[in-house]
């Protein structure tokens, strides 16, 4: 799950992580009493989409004094944001994070990931602040310091001394990176994050360490203990048919093409959008509806595969196993009864009773394009494409 | 033979009065699995089907019966604590098929686990099946043949779909695991592929890996430098987007890594057959043990040769691949060559 940057600063805020002062606007003349409240005459208005690259794109910008502030929280908030993470159409803008101005001396950077190889956390730092992790880690990767925790014993003080001095910090900055680096990883570990992204981290002249940007992911499996994170979840930065789709229990994921595609299984779910692509169309979406493929699952899934006007057929792809296919068939016989499917349907059953399957749908009259094996599948959806 | 498990594997359910564990342990039952005991704590002294004896700890169920590989079906927030109750009672194998583990409470049940004598496959994952022998796991047992193929795969369905494909065109299977979805499993692409490689019956290797993480590059690397038999490979998910985790928890493009056409490059470079559609698994493999066969036939007719002909091969036949080339074509290459040194030492004379 993802959050918001002032959300993640909250969060961070009660591990004692240090953060800037600020606070969230949803309107321009909320965003000028957040000011007020802030003191000082310089502050930053920060768009908050669920993206990077927001200053790139002009979603962030420095405001002396008010009605400086004023003009810009206008112009940020209801804008169309393009960053290289919102794709080209664009994220609109309906929260602003206003803070103080900060005296940056040094920007750097700080993040902690799951290193899969290693099964551990890894937390990394680097001089290179301000900039791409991933730019960096290809262009000039020994300017990155990783530091591995052993999960049984997890940070010691020994880990932040480390990434500290790796840093070359001296002094009160050297204390308060220390500190601000405990506090992180707590912040990490305690709330089941899956990544924890400090970019830039900033020194200030006076020896302050501080977030000047945050964004932290969650693990979705680890959401059941965490009440407060959930509360977080801004449904507007989602697909509105993928939160659709999952008051249904159905894993589906919206894609620009013009197959749609309902599937048993995550890998095989991905194999037949695949299969879609080489038999020349392109996936309109992901949908896994899980082991349990029955009328009503198969019926919830048509309509929301429908609801995607780029749709120009449907490829059904079910592996019996535990699943009966003939019981799918009939799901999805009945399915497009009610749901009123006109445009081509492709099925293929395999597995657990496929003949039997294949039967029903056949002697129904419908259309159906009924295919026995994956390869007949991708043949059927060609011919279905080009008709 | 088989890996990891065969008729004789002495098999304990944890979860076994749950849903899903009774309705799966009923099934491994009648594929043939040796299940031996069960474990629901507080449901101690009864019988599961009134064949199987419940135990209220794994513990109880390892010395009683003498279990030695488990199958773990408890909810989620329940499993890690089911995975490290059965690493410590002794058991050797442990499958846990249960999703949605938070990565955080795996890190550690990994690392307490790892450097022990114990084998964790999954979680999220479908389980294991040695064909005709026993099967600890959820997936059908009948698409299964057996035979000498061995299969590892992250995927449920798609290891069922890539099964099939290899059944219908009558190759068999010595083994086929699942190690899982999730981002944090216990044993890899790499861990598994070592164990069939060493298995003198399987003659054959099906890698099945999807987006995310480095672990078919790892297992492609070793593949490379260890393994003689025929591997097919396929990576599910060219076509996911980046960012966006795709039903699996570990399914997710992350930072630019863990692509597909990454994969697929580290697996061509190891000399892995890399099948391109997921509806070409099985003949890919057919190919590749055709080919295999051919290859082998030619070089034994190739050193019955160079024994009758010894003075007459020349230094270039050695550079001729015996692979793909055939007798005929071989003398008719000494025959050049022999030519083109002429013609160099012409031209050394003039």
């Amino acid at each position: 799950m993802k959050i918001h940057e002032y959300q993640a600063k909250e969060i961070l805020k009660k591990y004692g992580v240090a953060t800037p002062k600020g606070k969230v606007a949803f309107s321009v003349e909320e965003a000028s009493e957040v000011a007020k409240e802030l003191g000082g005459k310089v502050w930053v208005v920060k768009a908050q989409i669920h993206a990077g690259g927001r200053g790139k794109g002009g979603g962030v910008k420095v405001a002396k004094g008010m009605p400086e502030l004023k003009k810009y929280a206008k112009q940020i908030l209801g804008m169309n944001l393009i960053t290289h993470q919102t794709g080209p159409e664009g994220k609109v803008v309906k929260r602003l994070l206003i803070e103080e101005g900060i005296d940056i001396e040094k920007e750097l950077y700080a993040g902690i990931v799951l290193d899969r190889a290693q099964s551990k956390n890894v937390f990394m730092v680097s001089t290179e602040g301000g900039m791409e992790i991933e730019k960096v880690a290809a262009e000039s990767p020994e300017k990155i310091l990783k530091v591995t925790i052993d999960p049984m014993t997890g940070m010691q003080p020994f880990h932040a001394r480390q990434l500290a001095f790796g840093l070359g910090l001296e002094g009160n900055q050297f204390k308060n990176a220390v500190k601000f680096f405990m506090a992180l990883y707590k912040a990490y570990e305690e709330s089941d994050a899956s990544i924890a992204e400090i970019n830039p981290l900033v020194v200030t002249k006076q020896g302050d360490v501080l977030a000047l940007d945050a964004k932290m992911n969650f693990d979705d499996n680890a959401l059941y203990r965490h009440p407060e994170i959930v509360q977080f979840r801004d449904l507007e930065e989602e697909e509105p048919l993928e939160i659709e789709a999952s008051k249904f229990g159905l894993n589906y994921i919206k894609l620009d093409g013009n197959v749609g595609c309902m599937v048993n299984g995550a890998g095989l779910a991905m194999a037949t959008m695949d299969i879609i692509k080489l038999a020349g169309g392109d996936p309109a979406n992901f949908l896994d509806v899980g082991g349990t493929a029955n009328k009503e699952t198969v019926a919830n899934g048509f309509k929301i595969i429908l609801s995607d006007p780029n749709v120009k057929a449907i490829l059904i792809n079910i592996f019996g196993g535990i699943v009966r296919c003939d019981r799918v068939a009939q799901g999805v016989i009945d399915a497009v009864k009610e749901v009123k499917v006109t445009i081509p349907i492709v099925v293929r059953l395999d597995g657990t009773n496929a003949v039997e399957g294949a039967k029903l749908l056949k002697d129904s009259g419908l259309k159906f394009s009924v295919a026995m094996n994956l390869k007949q599948a991708a043949e059927k959806v060609t011919e279905v494409l080009k008709a | 033979m088989s890996i990891l498990l065969d008729k004789k594997t002495k098999v304990v359910v944890q979860g076994i009065t749950g849903s899903e564990g009774s309705f799966h342990a009923m099934q491994m039952l009648e594929y043939g699995t040796n299940v031996v005991a069960g474990v629901t704590p507080g449901k101690g002294g009864q019988k599961f089907e009134k064949v199987v004896p419940i135990f209220n700890t794994v513990a109880e169920a390892v010395q009683v019966t003498k279990a030695e590989a488990s199958a773990i079906f408890v909810p989620p927030s329940f499993a890690p604590d089911a995975i490290l109750e059965a690493a410590n009672a002794g058991i050797k194998l442990i499958v846990c098929i249960t999703e949605g583990i938070p990565a955080k409470d795996m890190v550690k049940v990994y690392n307490a686990i790892k450097g022990k004598d114990v084998r964790l496959i999954g979680p999220n994952c479908p389980g294991i099946i040695s064909p005709g022998k026993a099967k600890i796991g959820i997936m059908p047992g009948f698409i299964h043949k057996k035979g000498k193929i061995g299969v590892v795969s992250r995927s449920g369905t798609l290891t069922y779909e890539a099964v099939k494909q290899l059944s219908d065109l009558n190759i068999g299977q010595s083994t086929c695991v699942g190690i899982g979805g999730d981002p944090v499993i216990g044993s890899q692409f790499i861990d598994i592929i070592k164990l069939f490689n060493e298995d003198p019956d399987t003659e054959g290797i099906i890698m099945i890996g999807e987006i995310g993480g480095t672990a078919e590059e790892e297992a492609a690397e070793f593949i490379k430098m260890h393994v003689k038999k025929p591997v097919v490979g396929f990576i599910a998910g060219r076509t996911a987007p980046p960012g966006r985790r795709m039903g699996h928890a570990g399914a997710i493009i992350a930072g630019g890594k863990g692509t597909a056409s990454e994969k697929i490059q580290a697996m061509k470079a190891a000399g892995i057959h890399v099948s391109e559609s997921p509806a070409e698994i099985g003949i890919t493999m057919k190919m590749a043990l055709e080919s295999r066969k051919t290859a082998k036939k030619v070089t034994k007719i190739d050193k019955s040769e160079k024994k009758s002909e010894t003075k007459k091969i020349t230094k270039t036949d050695k550079k001729s691949e015996p692979k793909k080339t055939t007798n005929k074509v071989k003398k008719s290459e000494v025959k050049i060559s022999k030519d083109s040194k002429k013609k160099k030492e012409v031209k050394k004379n003039k």
